[in-house]
């Protein structure tokens, strides 16, 4: 121990071989990543408290019986870490292959990279029922904002953390039911703007699958004309008021096609509020938004 | 500050005053409008915990949750209408619709003991009478499951009226060791009045509490660790070390728990004892929370079990009553109360961290260990939590000392444990026996098999335990001789299987039993649990599984095994691998 308060306390442990210091209470999964180890997340993110659910980014921890979750797990001194062991690679793989099989993946390539990486094969379950239950429930569209599509949802969790605690505290969306009958849903099922949801957007920001989108997104890709690759990304501030929350803007065609704000960014930790979300109509007129009164 | 935002459904009188009496006027509510409810965080997690108890009075007083019911409950506790609505559907006893038939519902059970005794003909006998027939999980009930007259577990859930179960209104007669003097859990069992405090006493009641009162909370504790007594709900973590780290927390609201969450498949111990001698568990839970230095007393227990929650709040209104509970515990200082609350429906609240956050209010999900409940309990605050069983053992090495205690089973463990026998032997029930009797021994305390054909396997420790064969009986029923065997004592589960019932429909049922109860949180147990039981239903219909099948078989449980958030992941796996590992599954290769 030193008196200098400015010093910071390190933990040193050793991941797949490699000495690593990191500062205390650094969790395994950025230990990881500065030791330049890529962890698969599905659950975490930098702006919302890790829930651990998706146990994708789980590592062996010499000593313990199980798996660990590296998103949520400090590192602690002399840890032995292995992200590429076989119970790992077997864990990443087949966690990814359930939710594969049972969930519309095609919008989210990050976790069709992994999928091939850890080569999980949804192929073997297409003998089963379960394909059929989660597919074909149509997306929930209740307004002009955004839409959700449950068949795409893997349950993480996110949405929920930003609608309520970690951002917006509205909590117009909970996970309700149990078990594979799971789904995040407002209270009875009642569309959004019956709901108590204040239309900011944040659980679009945060979902890592497209089960919530942009409608401006959805409409886009059901005209098989959503095109990543044709858009521009210009960041600017929200004009609506003092805050200064930084937006990134989407454009494609010269159009604005959804609006999102960095995650890491000091004022919103890739937050808004409805006016920086959806607030952008009056520059290329579209349908009014309705809310019931 | 957050503003609840209530959609505009009102309740009607009787959810108002069913909640009322449920909340007893603990609450305070600042109204701001019509629809807007002053809110807030704080606000919300301070009475949050009260939503299991109000939800219960609006599922007893309509059948079930109306909008309008739920957001009274909300406007009330402060809760988020679709947070309130998460945790209504979390569980098995609330309905969120209007019930197609009005009136109680009848619970039947339909898990393994139930199952091999002919739960689905009860079921379509009762369904032909118009009865209004709820297919249950284990019931807790397994020694009244009789394959002869076809007698299975039934729970009448109340509409407008209390819920009940058989033994109501009867004197308990399935249990077959009363008057034993070598007894030293069940002693009282059949020989007490359960309902009577001066019946407990002169039956030696409250003599332990005295005993560890002159002691003093650090002896109690010594006692205990020396003892060597570990836990018995099945996950055996020894109970001194639990105790001193809670004795050890200083400075926070600290509490004690019970966990009468008794879920396990072919588990009814805990009810027996609580049934029959529930002054036992007070009286012990006291000695908890005065050697640990907590005042907060929980007990949490199951739905199911109407008639021990109404004989546990009898013995703690008199035990209130006569100085042994309150502001000075039988004058030892400490003040200790302790509050029942009933769970819904859901197995997974056996969990300890799934239990804290059924009993806070939330979704019964499990939480990340660590933090251990003895730092990071309930509310976030130190806490121990044990198993009636458990307890009952505290109240015994207070008495004897940890060397009378440790003079019975063997060096590692020490003591008796209490064994739920059923299935197919001649006298299913409770038994206490002496740590180290053999397996055989055991099922021949049972009164041997029942009906034609030779015993073809054992299941130990319930849905989450595993299968034993005939090469077992030789087997004593400890701690080290289970695991060293590759099975497990789990939560005391004995259920003997014949070979003429056919093992693969019992695992169909330990798959989807699974199924349902998995709590959906995390992926390796929503979804690994789904395929589990389809690759069981696959084997049924086709009677072998392919080679692929069989690989996946081994894929899920690896993963779920591995990578699942609690115990109920960890063990969803071991019975069917088990019975496959031993050749017991026709069809497939071991």
């Amino acid at each position: 121990m030193t008196d200098d308060p400015t010093s910071v306390v390190t933990v040193s442990l050793t991941i797949d071989g490699q000495a690593v210091e990191v500062p205390e209470g650094t969790s395994i999964h950025q230990a990881c990543e500065s030791a330049g180890i890529d962890t698969p997340t599905l659950c975490w993110a930098e702006n919302l408290t890790p829930v651990n659910v998706c146990r994708v980014c789980v590592v062996e921890v010499e000593g313990q019986r199980a798996l660990v979750p590296s998103c949520a797990r400090p590192a602690e001194e002399g840890m032995v870490v292995e992200t590429d062991s076989e119970r790992v690679k077997h864990s990443r793989k087949m966690v990814l292959e359930f939710l594969g099989s049972g969930v519309d993946l095609d919008q989210a390539p990050e976790l069709q990279k992994w999928m091939d990486h850890y080569g999980s094969d949804t192929s073997r379950y297409d003998q089963y029922e379960l394909p059929a239950l989660r597919m074909g429930e149509a997306p929930k569209i209740q307004d002009n904002l955004y839409i959700r599509d449950y068949d795409r949802c893997v349950l993480c969790y996110k949405c929920v953390e930003a609608c309520g605690d970690d951002a917006q505290h509205t909590y117009a969306i909970a996970v309700s039911g149990r078990g594979f009958d799971a789904r995040i849903s407002t209270e009875f099922d009642v569309t959004l703007p019956d709901s108590a949801c204040v239309y900011c957007g944040n659980c679009i920001g945060v979902c890592p699958t497209g089960a919530i989108q942009f409608k401006t997104e959805y409409d886009l890709r059901q005209a098989d004309d959503w095109r990543p690759e044709d858009q521009d990304v210009t960041r600017t501030v929200c004009s609506y008021c003092g805050v200064g929350c930084n937006l990134e803007l989407h454009t494609q065609d010269d159009k604005i096609v959804k609006v999102t704000s960095p995650a890491d960014h000091s004022v919103t930790s890739g937050m808004l509020c409805i006016k920086g979300r959806f607030g952008w109509q009056y520059v290329q007129p579209v349908d009014t938004p309705t809310r019931k009164a | 500050m957050a503003d609840l935002y209530i959609s505009e459904e009102t309740a009607d009188d009787i959810e108002t005053a069913a909640v009322d009496a449920a909340l007893d006027g603990r609450f305070v509510v600042v109204r701001e409008s019509e629809r807007l409810i002053r809110a807030g965080t704080s606000a919300r997690h301070g009475h949050r915990h009260l939503l299991l108890p109000a939800l219960h009075a609006l599922q007893n007083a309509k059948g079930w949750i109306s909008p309008g019911g739920l957001n009274y409950v909300c406007e009330t506790l402060q809760v988020p209408p679709a947070e309130a609505y998460g945790v209504a559907t979390f569980y098995d006893l609330f309905r969120v619709e209007e019930p197609a038939q009005a009136g109680d519902v009848t619970h039947v059970c339909v898990d393994a003991a139930c199952q091999i005794a002919g739960a689905a003909e009860r079921i379509a006998e009762l369904k032909a009478q118009g009865v209004n027939v709820h297919e249950s999980p284990c019931l807790g009930q397994c020694e009244r499951a009789n394959h002869v007259t076809g007698e299975v577990a039934v729970f009448v859930q109340g509409v407008g009226g209390p819920d009940s179960v058989a033994a109501d209104d009867t004197p308990y007669e399935l249990f077959h060791q009363k008057g034993d003097e070598s007894l030293r859990l069940l002693k009282r069992i059949g020989v007490v009045d359960p309902t009577s405090l001066y019946s407990y006493r002169a039956h030696g009641g409250y003599e332990s509490l005295t005993a560890a009162i002159e002691m003093g909370p650090e002896a109690v504790c010594t006692a205990v660790a020396d003892s060597g007594l570990s836990g018995r709900g099945g996950a055996a973590f020894p109970t001194g070390i639990k105790w001193r780290a809670v004795a050890a927390e200083q400075g926070r609201p600290k509490h004690v728990v019970a966990n009468c969450d008794e879920s396990e498949p072919g588990t009814f111990k805990d009810r027996v004892v609580m049934e029959n001698d529930p002054f036992a568990v007070i009286e012990a839970l006291t000695v908890a929370g005065f050697a640990t230095g907590a005042e907060n007393g929980w007990i949490y227990i199951r739905g199911e079990y109407p008639l021990a929650t109404a004989r546990l709040q009898n013995a703690i209104d008199q035990a209130l009553e006569a100085g042994l509970l309150g502001d000075d515990a039988a004058g030892s200082g400490h003040r200790f109360h302790i509050e029942i609350r009933r769970g819904a429906g859901a197995y997974i609240c056996g969990e300890e961290t799934a239990l804290f956050a059924s009993l806070e209010g939330f979704r019964g999900e499990p939480r990340s260990k660590p933090p251990f409940p003895t730092t990071h309990g309930l509310f976030q605050e130190p806490t121990a939590i044990n198993n009636p069983e458990t307890l009952l053992n505290v109240l015994d090495i207070v008495q004897i000392g940890a060397d009378g205690y440790r003079s019975r089973g063997t060096e590692r463990s020490p003591g008796t444990k209490l064994l739920c026998l059923s299935g197919r032997v001649a006298k299913p029930g409770v038994y206490e026996v002496e740590f180290g009797t053999t397996l055989g021994e055991v099922l021949e305390l049972a009164g041997g098999l029942t009906g034609s054909g030779e015993l073809n396997a054992v299941l130990m420790g319930g849905a989450a335990g595993s299968f034993v064969d005939r090469s077992y009986l030789d087997m004593p029923i400890t701690l080290e001789d289970a695991r060293e065997r590759g099975t497990t004592l789990g939560s005391g589960v004995v259920m003997a299987f014949t070979d003429e019932i056919d093992l693969v429909d019992v695992l169909v049922r330990i798959s989807q039993f699974f199924r349902d109860e998995s709590c959906g949180q995390c992926v390796p147990c929503r979804v690994g649990c789904v395929r589990q039981n389809e690759t069981m239903v696959v084997l049924q219909e086709k009677g072998s599984l392919t080679s692929e099948r069989r690989q996946l078989v081994d894929d899920i449980a690896q993963v779920m095994v591995d990578a699942s958030i609690c115990g109920f992941g960890h063990t969803a796996t071991n019975a069917i691998n088990s019975a496959i590992k031993l050749g017991l599954v026709p069809g497939v290769p071991s």
